[in-house]
């Protein structure tokens, strides 16, 4: 039996539109890799427009740490290359042809190799970008040893995927995934998993943690919180469950297997259920009129933390579901005053607290206008650390890195804070000033 | 409702910068939001957000304010025909305080709105709701016959000041609403003490009958004429002179478990606040060295503004301690110096209103030691992980 931790603080937000227990497999033509998707990553582009690429052909580099390298999910054609304001690099489009075809990068165990060797390999193929450390969630630095890799084998964000569900076929390739992360550890390979049935429990070569509680729970820094809070100077890498099946393909088959299963979720999507398919997906290859109307908000991500993307859009590297819900573009008549008997809110200030358990269906609106810090003591209830929300916020607007450095920035991250801002009275941006935070502290350290 | 909405849309564009009207720009943000709850939507970060809002919250707010303002109104007139020796029928009585009172509530909504809205024009920001609810205050820790023009430079004095000089709503040190009736009560102490000031047509003495003085349960004890406090019922309920919405303790607990409910207001302050004053209240009945020390914690706690105070003024989250185990302190700490003040000072019948301002002015020292202790717990657990 693994040992139990509960998470008391939190908040489940029970929305309308769950995906159902049933996978569609598919692998359309249209694919992207976004280097905006890379916190700290400066891209530098190894390929253009009309260029031939196999699953695993390198497509950019890091500008500043050349030897990370993204790669192609599928094989295809480079189709185009986006850029948006000032020429960032927003996507780089991969026309699929139909049989994919791999770089090859050499079937052998872990075991057989040495640490270096490990390390190339998972630089060459393009999935060493899928480990990231803490602090600063960035991609993890191949020069550095962990202290300990952290893994939460669940999500318990509102519509999140059910990682029980996908991983039940994958153990195999998670084991080898795990042995691959344990030789990259001083320490140990830990795994939060929901409860003592969760198919994850029988993994070998790590420490299996149970975490019972609402949402942030499966966040995996509140997992490390818990465990082992970072300290200044700590280095623990994260890797997404999935990602290490893909790790521990790359070693059992010797290639790049970008195959994923996401969720599509939300009000919106019409048939909400799982989908086969690979990373960097299309949103418009899955959802062909699918959406149910116009106005409507697609997130490449969970609704706390995800990205906005168009009807053109393509799935995050690091996300595993897309959520579709009503956008909130509308004026509310005497909004604020109605009793709001369908208006969730965290506070019991609507009377919507009066029905007990039901699925809602929540919109974009900001339901208000931006204000300064008025109410104190509601951040601390959705937060399950031993951190101040509001003064660890208040250091990252005056960029006070010494204070910011004291009140614990380095074991945050901005999703640990989603629901901090999902809860905020003021209206604030909560997320990004964390991140803003994490970067200063970044750029003052290296 | 469309065509409304529709007319806002039309007439929208003359608010705006370089058009007729934009010097109202602030003005007509603040009602076209009080009609509509704005279309704007997320960008980045969480694409949801709780319907919670500064508008909403506030008006639970007033709304936990309500019964002692309806208690209040029906007292004023309650004490007055009781000072005439008359009997008066309900809405008689009514009749009377709304008289008495809506005036107080008008002026200062009205004064102290004008200048909320003056300064956010002049700082380009929307006007913030944090005065709706010291707008219901201030009525509410008055006398009833207070000057209105009393009220309306209170209300200046206290916004302006005690408010917008620090940079508006969320920033302000003292609560505006205590500042006003410290304010009255240091520049007018007529209008503020004594005991003809809390039954309403009382100092102008006509008609009063023999032995109505109007004195409050408080000045009785200061008198150590213990005999004359009222009974704990009364006490209770409410049917004693006092500031409009301080007597009844029924209409104070009914808001409290609002604020409670709701989660707006802070129940560790409440309850650490009335912690303090019994505590208090206990070590003066150990001493007891004069007859107020003798009064019991429940008939003290009873007495006076005590828990209008902790409900609705200690509990304001901006003056406040901000951090949960610095409000248990803080809390604690306003009830203990408030029955302090009122014991052992001859000089202010009522301590609650200085123990809460001083409080006030020591919640970001509480804070920074909670916050240090914070911060070392994380220093010490580095050293702890550095050794092994």
């Amino acid at each position: 039996m693994a040992e139990t931790i509960k998470i008391k603080k939190g908040l489940n937000i029970n929305l309308i539109g769950k995906a159902q227990h049933k996978v569609t497999e598919i692998v359309p033509d249209d694919f992207a890799l976004k280097p905006t998707d890379f916190n700290g990553v400066f891209p530098r582009l190894l390929v253009k427009e009309g260029d031939e690429v196999k699953a695993g052909s390198p497509i950019f580099c890091d500008k500043y740490r050349e030897e990370i390298v993204f790669t192609s999910p599928v094989s295809g054609r480079v189709a185009e290359i986006k850029r948006g304001d000032k020429r960032v690099l927003q996507e780089i489009c991969i026309q699929a042809e139909p049989k994919t075809e791999y770089v090859d990068f050499g079937k052998n165990e872990a075991a057989s190799l040495t640490r270096e060797d490990l390390v190339k390999k998972m630089l060459q193929s393009g999935v060493w970008p899928m480990v990231r450390q803490r602090p600063y969630n960035v991609i993890a630095n191949p020069a550095d040893i962990a202290d300990d890799v952290f893994i939460s084998g669940f999500d318990s964000a509102p519509l999140a995927p059910d990682y029980g569900f996908i991983l039940k076929n994958e153990i195999a390739g998670f084991q080898a995934g795990v042995n691959v992360l344990a030789r990259l550890t001083k320490g140990k390979v830990y795994i939060g998993v929901p409860s003592n049935d969760h198919p994850l429990t029988g993994i070998n070569n790590a420490v299996i943690t149970c975490f019972e509680g609402p949402h942030p729970a499966g966040n995996v820094g509140i997992q490390i919180h818990h465990i082992k809070p970072v300290n200044k100077g700590d280095i623990i890498w994260t890797v997404n469950p999935q990602d290490v099946v893909i790790i521990g393909k790359l070693f059992t088959l010797g290639v790049y297997d970008a195959a994923v299963t996401i969720a599509v979720a939300g009000s919106e999507a019409r048939d909400p259920h799982y989908y086969r398919t690979l990373k960097g997906v299309s949103v418009k290859s899955l959802l062909v009129n699918d959406a149910k109307n116009g106005n409507t908000r697609i997130i490449s991500g969970n609704v706390l933390t995800g990205t906005k993307i168009s009807h053109n859009g393509y799935l995050g590297f690091y996300h595993h579901q897309f959520t579709l819900i009503p956008e909130g573009n509308y004026h509310e008549f005497f909004g604020w005053a109605l009793p709001g008997l369908k208006k969730f809110s965290f506070s019991k200030t609507f009377f919507s607290w009066t029905h007990g358990k039901r699925e809602y269906k929540l919109d974009t609106n900001l339901h208000g206008g931006v204000r300064s810090y008025v109410m104190t003591g509601m951040y601390e209830k959705v937060l399950p650390m031993d951190i101040l929300p509001m003064q660890l916020i208040k250091a990252c607007l005056v960029e006070d890195i010494e204070l910011m450095e004291k009140l614990g920035i380095y074991e945050v991250d901005e999703e640990d804070f989603a629901l901090v801002e999902f809860i905020d009275t003021s209206k604030t941006e909560i997320q990004s000033i964390i991140r803003k935070g994490l970067d200063l502290v970044r750029k003052e350290m290296n | 409702m469309k065509a409304l909405r529709d007319y806002l849309d039309k007439i929208k564009p003359r608010f705006r910068e370089g058009g007729k009207l934009e010097k109202f720009h602030s003005t007509f943000e603040a009602f076209e939001t009080f009609l509509f709850v704005p279309d704007k939507t997320t960008f980045k970060g969480s694409h949801i957000r709780d319907y919670i809002d500064l508008k909403r919250t506030m008006t639970v707010v007033i709304l936990a304010l309500v019964p002692s303002l309806l208690f209040g109104i029906w007292n004023v007139g309650f004490q007055h025909f009781r000072s005439l020796g008359q009997d008066a029928g309900f809405w008689q009585l009514v009749g009377f305080g709304l008289v008495k009172v809506l005036p107080i509530v008008v002026v200062s909504y009205v004064t102290g709105l004008a200048v909320e809205f003056a300064f956010a024009q002049y700082r380009k920001h929307e006007v913030n709701e944090g005065f709706l609810v010291s707008g219901m205050l201030i009525p509410l820790v008055m006398p009833p016959d207070i000057p209105l023009w009393m009220v309306a430079v209170a209300t200046v004095f206290a916004v302006i000041l005690g408010k917008e000089a620090f940079g508006g709503t969320g920033m302000n040190v003292f609560n505006p609403a205590l500042l006003a009736r410290a304010f009255l009560f240091f520049a007018y102490p007529a209008s503020m003490t004594g005991d003809t000031t809390w039954t309403a047509g009382l100092a102008s003495g006509k008609g009063v009958v023999d032995g109505f003085s109007g004195a409050t349960p408080l000045s009785n004890a200061a008198a150590e004429a213990l005999d004359k406090i009222p009974s704990l019922t009364d006490l209770f309920f409410g049917f004693i002179p006092g500031s409009i919405g301080e007597t009844s303790k029924l209409a104070i607990l009914i808001g409290a478990v609002i604020l409670i409910l709701t989660g707006i207001g802070s129940w560790r302050i409440m309850l650490s606040g009335l912690i303090g004053g019994v505590t208090m209240t206990l070590i003066f009945n150990a001493f007891a060295v004069n007859k107020y020390m003798t009064i019991d914690p429940l008939t003290q706690i009873m007495m006076g503004s005590f828990m209008f105070g902790m409900v609705f003024m200690a509990t304001d989250p901006v003056t406040a301690a901000q951090t949960n185990k610095g409000k248990w302190i803080y809390g604690f700490l306003a009830g203990f110096f408030a029955i302090m003040v009122r014991v052992f000072n001859p000089a202010y019948p009522e301590g609650t209103m200085l123990a809460i301002l001083l409080m006030n002015t020591f919640a970001p020292l509480i804070d920074h030691y909670v916050i240090e202790s914070n911060i070392k717990r994380r220093l010490k657990r580095a050293k702890v992980t550095v050794k092994s």
